[in-house]
């Protein structure tokens, strides 16, 4: 190492001695002893310190029993999020400089809790899928993939990754009022599903068949555009204007019907 | 004791794990794949740039075809790779893009006319030909002799992944989430499944099967800076391995990828420097032209992280607290650009840099990002030494990638792997002889010995962290076994990692729960992994050679004379610090592309005794057929079309090559 990085070192140093309370909602619901409580650890910020560092450095130096989620740690997998001071976000991409020295976790609400920060997303999002039938519908006769594949309009293929973006997170049902309030909901992350293969012509559903999907309460007109999913939309979905979108059109198809 | 009975269990819920189970599914059998997390947020997802397949849609991909890509394929292995797997492979990606394309993958699609690109820092105008309007787009990437990656922006491996998990969920495939394989049911010859602990109640479940499948992805947590994800610790790996019957092959094969950005290792596409991105260094200077001055930033993964470790070396590196790094430009793409095709690498510099890329270099450092190595198999994806065991993807060593795997060949492999091998699969499960009755008595041996193995740890009352003792390997691999190696420090590498394998046996836990318990999983794991570390740090100490990724600067020449051959680790004995390895040599005489100088690196080996007249024969028949059809031509050189399954074979149509023409 060179002087300069000693230098450097030194006033990075000088810089860190900022001391850090996380305030962990523990409770491990298959531990009948287990009671819901918040439990702080204190940890020493250091530079470029995500939560996904300030966490693990917890389990490993003070807390083995502590539960929670990562897997790529860049942003991409959706697999992290959690309430940090309230609001739901992807962990692995918290800078602990952003937050105050006094920070709260908990887990995302409405969800499966498996431990402590951790939370079944992937049933509640099979599940979804499962009843939404949230894959392309592609005509009857398969396409031969030896033939050059059908053309699509550029720019077509580009909104359709738009929505294709969505990491199934959770963070847009953890914010969503309605889901607060029934379980059945299908939240905006359901929405953005219909939106992309409604916008995808190779794709053989109609309006028809989206109505019967999200026609009804626990479906598009159950939304009361409060628009957090949007806020809290780690991709930055345009979450808004599709549901705003799909329910009128599912208003005119069930004006139609 | 809990048993659960399927024709297919495949363990690992990604790219190649999911189109195996589909595969098998089609075919009317049942298939469980086993995951450690939802299936989409496995590693696939992480793949930015793209997947390789020789459309030739593009102006800069005229005259592609598959002769190109497996030439490509074979040069960037460093001649390590199977080349009828690699015939295989490039024949069957075209299909593999072209079925998710009909699967609903939104595909970056090609505008016909004139566009503006970044070629070695000139902007250059190409005419995209307008009948190819619409079709899916390709760009450059590294080791490439044509425009081939097709990609969608640089979030290709996530909506490849999510096109393929939500075909999953239509043809009713089971995912068990929140599971993790500990140990393969099998008695020395053939393999029946699995032992597998639920990660949420700790329940152990026998899993008895026809077929099983290993395709957990790659072993990048080996390292202390790498790009893969945290669940990517070679626990599919660890499983062949243990059995002390089915070997992992080259395994010290690792390929470290230019641009992790520093000091987090988190990956940004090599699609970057694709699109015309640059390297510079301290002095801002972009320095790949004086290293390689016919592909520059372009030249395979392996050759620019060697080259940027030597720049390093020679005092080019840009200081900082965490060591020195290096600069990756694209602000010379312009804003529109990065927004659209590289949006991913925006939110990552936004986030974990605070830097907006289209206005700031960014920082980077080659960082561990892809495991050649894997479970040995046939060309059939299944293993020559355990009946019924098969492996695909990052976790198989096919073997398609040699010493070091071209960009965009790897998501290219999960899917083309597991069209393949799931059609092997299903052929293996058609086969009364194969549907025997299950021996449940084993089952309960298996399942007994990985219940005591887990009582050990939480009875122990050792000292030994376990989380203590994961960064204690992964430093040392990171300074003894990685982008430049040498016998010594090779040596001095595996004595520590013994030493580490035997306090692994005196770890304690401090928490005795046997549900979901982070420090009990950590524990088991890594116990596993100083297993694998061996057999990388060891297989490197052994290959007195250079080729490929594997770099030994004290035999820096590939030398096909002594080392043209595959390593082979096996674990026989459990309780042994020493894997035992085993060769098995490539045939040169049976190769269509006998071995040469890359194009790139160093020119610099030492032939093997064949290659002359190998070459002699290839250039005969070349001689005899020119002229000829392409296909024929390969056909005399080496014949490979029915090796492939039905279903994948056959040509691939292209705008100048109709399907009925060449036919």
């Amino acid at each position: 190492m060179s002087a300069d990085d000693n230098k450097e070192d030194i006033s990075g140093q000088s810089r860190q001695n900022r001391w850090l309370t996380f305030n962990v909602l523990r409770y491990n619901p298959s531990d009948p002893a287990s009671k819901p409580r918040l439990q702080a650890y204190k940890l020493e910020d250091a530079d470029s310190m995500t939560l996904f560092i300030a966490l693990n450095e917890i389990r490993e130096h003070q807390d083995p029993t502590l539960q929670f989620d990562f897997v790529c740690r860049a942003g991409i997998c959706g697999s992290c999020a959690m309430m940090v001071n309230g609001r739901p976000q992807l962990a692995c991409r918290t800078l602990t400089r952003n937050l105050p020295a006094e920070t709260t976790l908990a887990p995302l609400p409405f969800f499966e809790l498996i431990g402590d920060l951790s939370v079944n997303t992937g049933k509640w999002m099979r599940g979804m899928s499962e009843r939404l039938q949230a894959w392309l519908h592609g005509q009857e006769v398969e396409v031969d993939p030896r033939r050059i594949e059908e053309r699509m309009n550029p720019e077509l293929a580009e909104q359709i990754y738009e929505l294709d973006r969505c990491v199934e997170c959770g963070c847009c049902v953890a914010a969503c009022g309605t889901a607060q309030m029934r379980q059945d909901f299908v939240g905006a992350v359901g929405f953005g599903k219909i939106a992309r293969f409604r916008l995808d012509p190779r794709d053989v559903r109609q309006d028809d068949d989206y109505y019967e999907l999200i026609g009804d309460d626990t479906g598009v007109f159950g939304c009361m555009s409060l628009l957090a999913c949007q806020d809290v939309c780690p991709k930055s979905l345009p979450l808004q204007t599709q549901i705003a979108f799909l329910r009128r059109k599912m208003a005119v198809t069930g004006a139609g019907l | 004791m809990k048993t659960i009975m399927t024709d297919v269990l495949v363990i690992g819920g990604g790219l190649a794990g999911l189109r195996m189970a589909i595969a098998a599914k089609r075919r009317g059998h049942e298939a469980i794949v086993l995951s450690l997390v939802p299936p989409k947020r496995s590693h696939s997802a992480a793949a930015q740039g793209g997947m390789q397949a020789s459309l030739a849609n593009v102006a800069k991909g005229t005259g592609d075809n598959e002769d190109v890509h497996f030439e490509d394929t074979v040069r960037g292995s460093d001649w390590g790779a199977d080349q009828l797997v690699a015939r295989m492979f490039v024949n069957t990606a075209p299909k593999a893009v072209r079925e998710l394309a009909a699967w609903g993958t939104p595909w970056s699609r090609l505008r016909g006319g004139e566009r503006e690109v970044i070629i070695n820092e000139q902007k250059v105008t190409i005419t995209e030909r307008e009948d190819a309007h619409g079709l899916i787009a390709q760009r450059d990437f590294g080791g490439t002799k044509k425009w081939r990656t097709c990609y969608v922006s640089d979030g290709t491996g996530h909506a490849m992944l999510f096109t393929t998990s939500d075909q999953a969920i239509r043809h009713g495939v089971e995912v068990h989430e929140r599971t993790e394989a500990l140990a393969l049911i099998h008695d020395g010859e053939r393999c029946y499944g699995a032992v597998v602990r639920n990660l949420i109640s700790g329940e152990l479940v026998a899993y008895l099967a026809k077929a099983t499948a290993i395709a957990t992805g790659g072993a990048g947590r080996l390292y202390r800076v790498t790009t893969n994800a945290v669940i990517c610790e070679g626990m599919g790996h660890a499983l062949a391995l243990e059995t002390g019957v089915a070997p992992l092959g080259n395994m010290e094969a690792v390929q470290f990828h230019p641009t992790g950005i520093f000091p987090a290792g988190i990956l940004v596409t090599e699609g970057c420097r694709g699109d015309g991105g640059l390297l510079r260094d301290a002095d801002g200077h972009r320095f790949m032209p004086d290293y390689e001055p016919e592909k520059k930033e372009l030249a395979s993964r392996d050759v620019v992280s060697r080259r940027m470790e030597e720049h390093i070396r020679s005092g080019k590196g840009v200081s900082s607290r965490f060591g020195p790094h290096l600069w990756l430009d694209i602000t010379l793409l312009g804003r529109r650009h990065i927004e659209h095709n590289l949006r991913e690498v925006k939110e990552i510099c936004q986030y974990f840099l605070g830097i907006d890329p289209a206005d700031s270099w960014i920082p980077v450092r080659p960082a561990q990002h892809y495991t050649m190595g894997g479970v040995r198999t046939g060309h059939t994806g299944q293993s020559p030494w355990l009946k019924g065991l098969f492996a695909a993807g990052e976790a198989a060593c096919w073997d398609l990638h040699g010493f070091n795997r071209l960009g965009g060949n790897s998501v290219a492999e999960t899917v083309v792997a597991g069209m393949i091998v799931g059609e092997f699969i299903a052929d293996f499960c058609d086969k009364p002889e194969n549907s025997a009755s299950f021996p449940l008595t084993l089952a309960q041996e298996f399942v007994r010995r990985e219940e005591s193995k887990l009582a050990a740890i939480l009875d122990s009352g050792g000292r030994e962290s376990p989380f203590r003792l994961c960064s204690e390997m992964q430093e040392i691999m990171t300074q003894h076994v990685g982008i430049f190696r040498q016998g010594d420090e090779l040596l001095a590498g595996v004595a520590l990692l013994q030493r580490l394998l035997e306090r692994s046996r005196e770890i304690g836990v401090s928490s005795k729960s046997r549900g979901a318990n982070p420090e009990l999983a950590a524990a088991y794991r890594l116990q596993r992994m100083l297993k694998l570390a061996l057999t990388v740090a060891y297989g490197a100490y052994q290959r007195t050679e250079s080729r490929g990724a594997h770099f030994r600067e004290d035999f820096p020449r590939r030398n096909d004379q002594d080392w043209l051959k595959r390593t082979l680790a096996f674990w026989p004995d459990e309780d042994a610090n020493l894997p035992r390895l085993d060769y098995e040599a490539l045939d040169v005489m049976k190769m269509e592309l006998p071995p040469g100088w890359r194009g790139y690196g160093a020119k610099n080996y030492i032939d093997h005794p064949d290659t002359p007249r190998r070459q002699q024969e290839v250039d005969a028949i070349r001689a005899r057929m020119q002229g000829g059809d392409r296909h024929a031509v390969q056909d005399a050189l080496m014949p490979y079309a029915d090796k492939l399954p039905a279903t994948v074979a056959g040509r691939n149509e292209r705008l100048d090559e109709p399907l009925e023409a060449a036919q």
